[in-house]
């Protein structure tokens, strides 16, 4: 059997990734990047959140967008889980519901490159329920 | 919810939003005993002893999005389907401490499911938070702790994908090294 990794390679991994990384140089300001927060109250996990948050953090970083991908609780929006939150800089938030990887893969096409309003946005006066 | 990797998933939740800044989440399997034990506790705000004796009540919540509350219930409703319980303690300011215990061979304990995606979904959705995953089965204990990983990783973000995906394959591969009967693909770990 192969040798289990450990933190002394993911050292390692890190001096690569690195070197990588530098050549994208993701900004650091967080009023340029776009926002994704994923729902995961019980609802929102129990219909799939999880496999949408990983979808939108991969892909997000396949396709080059500097975004950031946050949990948050639940929104209240229970009927149309999984829901997402998604703030483009400078916008006010917008939430989808029945959010699928294909409805996600839509999002990121539409509306997160083009800012295109598509359907599944939820239409209510949303406020952000962090505070 | 399908299975108790899914139940972490959601009592974390629970402790992200009591603005907990370390979750511990063990796990003991203990054959001989026939238990399988899942703690998580945390140091977020807690609560008053009124509100912990309600929480597995069906539909408690103190939430103010929506009226009713499943996420304990759900936990206490799966673990007592298999002969186990579960407990809570919690006292305000210090954190809260959830124990549930399932019977090791019931027929209706949910697998565990994808626990290593599971641990690395809430690591990088929440980089601020630190987590403690401890898994003991029968060869031996394995111990996943972020403050150590975020000493490795330095300045690099532990949200990075490739990252993510180096952890989701350690903490894989060390849970096989601690229970080799189990499948080594970890969406059917049990
Ligand atoms: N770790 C914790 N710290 C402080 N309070 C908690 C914690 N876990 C649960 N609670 C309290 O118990 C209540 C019930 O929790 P439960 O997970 O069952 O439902 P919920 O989180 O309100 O909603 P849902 O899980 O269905 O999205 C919460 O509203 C909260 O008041
Ligand atoms: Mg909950």
């Amino acid at each position: 059997m192969g040798k289990v990794k450990s933190l002394d390679d993911l050292k390692k991994m890190k001096e690569e990734v690195q070197s990588r990384i530098n050549l994208r140089e993701k900004s650091d300001h967080p009023e340029n990047q776009v926002q994704v927060k994923v729902a995961m109250a019980t609802c929102g996990i129990a219909s799939g959140a999880k496999e949408i948050m990983d979808y939108f953090i991969n892909e997000l970083d396949k396709r080059n967008i500097d975004a950031i991908v946050t949990q948050t609780g639940c929104m209240g929006y229970c009927y149309a889980e999984p829901t997402v939150e998604i703030t483009l800089p400078g916008k006010e938030p917008v939430v989808f519901g029945y959010v699928d990887t294909k409805k996600a893969d839509e999002i990121i096409e539409e509306y997160i490159k083009k800012g295109e309003l598509i359907d599944g946005i939820i239409p209510v006066t949303y406020k952000t329920i962090d505070e | 919810m399908k299975d108790l990797s899914m139940h972490i998933l959601d009592i974390a939740q629970n402790s992200i939003t009591a603005d907990a800044s370390l979750i511990q989440i063990a796990i003991h399997e203990d054959m001989e005993k026939n238990s399988y034990e899942i703690v998580i506790a945390d140091d977020g705000k807690g609560m008053t002893k009124e509100i912990c004796d309600r929480v597995t009540d069906p539909y408690f919540t103190t939430r103010t999005t929506r009226k009713v509350g499943i996420g304990l219930s759900l936990l206490r409703q799966n673990a007592e389907q298999t002969g186990g319980h579960i407990d809570i303690h919690s006292e305000p300011g210090k954190g809260t401490k959830v124990r549930s215990i399932f019977t090791y061979d019931h027929i209706d304990r949910p697998a565990l499911g994808d626990i290593s995606g599971t641990i690395i979904t809430l690591v990088a959705a929440n980089p601020e938070i630190d987590l403690i995953y401890t898994h003991t089965a029968q060869n031996g204990k394995y111990c996943f702790d972020t403050r150590e990983i975020k000493a490795a990783l330095e300045d690099m973000k532990i949200s990075n994908p490739k990252i993510r995906q180096y952890l989701h394959e350690m903490i894989e591969e060390n849970l096989t090294e601690i229970n080799p009967d189990q499948p080594v693909d970890g969406s059917k770990y049990i």
